[in-house]
């Protein structure tokens, strides 16, 4: 299968900002990818550069095999982008936005008008189609840019905070149709703040900090990557004073329920149960927890910070 | 009456073989402008989006027209009242035009002139100020298309604003059209020159007072300027030396002589001048467009 998007030494400098430093990247066809960071990473960057919106200073990147700058139009023809500003065009209709967008991409044809109306289905703006854009509550101009992104059909899809803002239920709607578009195929790259969007979703994920990629695997890989887990014990009577190797481990304490936080590679859950049962105490129930996306993330983006 | 002059004056030039030498002369400076265009950056186009961008554009100011059409169209009209009453009795400027009936091309051309540049500089600074021209910019449209769009939707603006000022006016003043070819090559250079210039006000500007200041101290001087309400023999010797630099005063000059057959400056002089003049304000919309000036990072 080939790649998707293909980024090698990619540089951009914004005045004296060094935006984009040296990137190589490579997302494979059918992937649901994962771009993550925090603000000013470079993240947009990075996607305005694939969207031809931002001309990179050194380096190159294609989409489908298809270079960016020097074969843009097939470039822009695989690739779907949903921007994360909301913006609309305020003189027209949602369908006129629709096949205006398809039109732009050479599409104009009646297969094409029933491909809008599945994608006005699929995002609930059915009944809004002959809405002005102007009348549109935030969230449905956000599905609206969605349908926008998809019109042309493209291999490629990129999601730029699609659900900032966006409400729980509609954030679950929207989540259900990405997946379908995945299901069909479709490469899938999401930039999000909802980590726990990213830990449910991706197959793999980068995370970017200050223009570099801080780190770039599968999500297990990552998060095994954790340098910490947390062990929860239950004890049958509240536990007073903890033996002194236990204490500096201890995170929480309710009740008699104690939280350890171990390290991965130097703690081990023998030696903690062992220690407490040493010291008196009955156990009655024990659980783990891996670290999620969100501690990773947090110690890889302050590590090298 | 005034259609069996224009069918009469088309024929004629038709019988004289100017037709088929002003064709041949498009077509091959259009061939070499795409060529040009084709060495730009984004100047490969394979025109599949044209088509929409230019019916979006049209549908635009269509869903607008009290404004775009028939608010100039009252403004040109006031114009003519005005000067008529003030310069009634005057004495012919051109022999056996009365002062209205010369008022009217220099109105309808000034209509274009402004109305072509509002349409495509107002369309682009609205598309970047609210964000939606990202639509256009994430798409395969080339430079080309993008440019042909603007600058085609705003002759057609300029024309249905040049229609109904003509429609209006004629009921009142009897206006011979003796030169339709002349009339509808002015008409067209001057709207797309205009137009032309209107995209690079619009990829420029980053402000709505930026555009304000273009049309406010360049684009309104130039045409008020440019022969509409006199014609360049009234004017001193240093003014009318001056007044022949303002390439809006050949297109109003042509224009009017597409209707009266006679005019300041020779219509062929004229329309060279307009063509250059479109030809070079088209050619550095296109290289700003390309290269994406103020349009992509």
């Amino acid at each position: 299968m080939g790649q998707a998007i293909e980024v090698a030494g990619l540089h951009k400098h914004f005045a004296r900002v060094h935006a984009v430093r040296g990137i190589d990247l490579t997302v494979r066809q059918g992937e649901f990818f994962g771009l993550l960071g925090p603000n000013g990473a470079g993240k947009s960057t990075l996607i305005s550069i694939l969207a031809g919106l931002t001309r990179p200073d050194a380096g190159r990147a294609a989409i489908c095999g298809h270079d960016v700058i020097t074969d843009y139009q097939e470039a822009r023809r695989a690739l779907g982008v949903v921007p994360q500003e909301v913006v609309f065009d305020p003189f027209f209709t949602v369908r006129e936005v629709l096949a205006i967008q398809a039109g732009y991409f050479g599409f104009k044809g009646p297969d094409n008008k029933a491909w809008r109306e599945e994608l006005l289905a699929a995002l609930m703006l059915t009944d809004k189609g002959d809405a002005n854009m102007r009348t549109l509550s935030g969230g449905m101009k956000r599905r609206v840019l969605i349908a926008q992104a998809l019109v042309h059909r493209p291999r490629v899809v990129i999601l730029d905070e699609p659900t900032a803002g966006v409400d729980v239920e509609l954030r679950a709607s929207l989540w259900v149709f990405i997946r379908r578009l995945h299901a069909e195929g479709h490469t899938i790259v999401l930039t999000t703040h909802y980590l726990e969007e990213a830990e449910a979703l991706c197959e793999r994920i980068a995370i970017m900090q200050d223009g570099r990629i801080a780190a770039l695997d599968t999500k297990e890989a990552l998060l095994r990557r954790a340098r910490s887990r947390t062990l929860r014990v239950t004890t049958a009577q509240p536990a007073g004073v903890l033996p002194p190797p236990l204490a500096p481990k201890l995170r929480k304490r309710t009740g008699n329920i104690l939280e350890f936080s171990l390290q991965q590679g130097t703690d081990s859950i023998p030696e903690v149960l062992e220690s407490l049962r040493a010291a008196g105490h009955v156990v009655t129930d024990i659980s783990t927890e891996q670290a999620s996306l969100e501690e990773v993330f947090l110690e890889l983006t302050q590590k090298t910070a | 009456m005034k259609a069996s002059l224009l069918r009469g004056a088309t024929l004629r030039w038709r019988a004289s073989g100017e037709g088929a030498i002003w064709s041949g002369a498009v077509k091959s400076a259009w061939r070499r402008f795409r060529a040009q265009v084709a060495k730009l950056p984004h100047g490969h186009t394979d025109m599949k989006g044209f088509s929409t961008l230019f019916y979006k554009e049209l549908l635009r100011f269509y869903k607008v027209s009290f404004q775009t059409i028939f608010a100039p169209v009252v403004t040109a009209l006031l114009y003519l009242l005005v000067f008529a009453s003030t310069f009634k009795g005057r004495p012919d400027i051109l022999p056996g035009v009365p002062y209205v009936a010369f008022l009217i091309p220099g109105l309808m051309m000034m209509s274009m002139i402004q109305n072509a540049f509002a349409n495509s500089s107002s369309s682009l600074i609205q598309s970047k100020i609210a964000g939606n021209l990202i639509f256009i910019l994430l798409s395969p449209l080339s430079a080309f298309e993008f440019f042909l769009a603007f600058v085609g939707a705003s002759v057609v603006r300029a024309l249905c604003v040049a229609a109904v000022v003509y429609v209006a006016a004629v009921l009142f003043v009897a206006l011979p059209v003796r030169h339709p070819l002349f009339l509808v090559l002015f008409g067209v250079l001057g709207s797309a020159a205009l137009g032309a210039l209107g995209v690079i006000a619009g990829v420029w500007a980053e402000r709505f007072d930026q555009l304000a200041g273009f049309q406010n101290f360049v684009v309104v001087p130039l045409s008020f300027l440019s022969g509409v309400f006199y014609s360049l023999r009234d004017l001193p010797p240093f003014w009318r030396m001056v007044s022949r630099l303002n390439p809006l005063l050949y297109m109003i000059d042509g224009f009017r002589y597409g209707f009266f057959g006679t005019s300041d400056v020779s219509p062929e002089v004229s329309l060279a001048v307009v063509a250059g003049f479109c030809g070079i304000v088209s050619l550095l919309a296109l290289t700003l467009v390309g290269r994406g000036y103020r349009l992509r990072n």
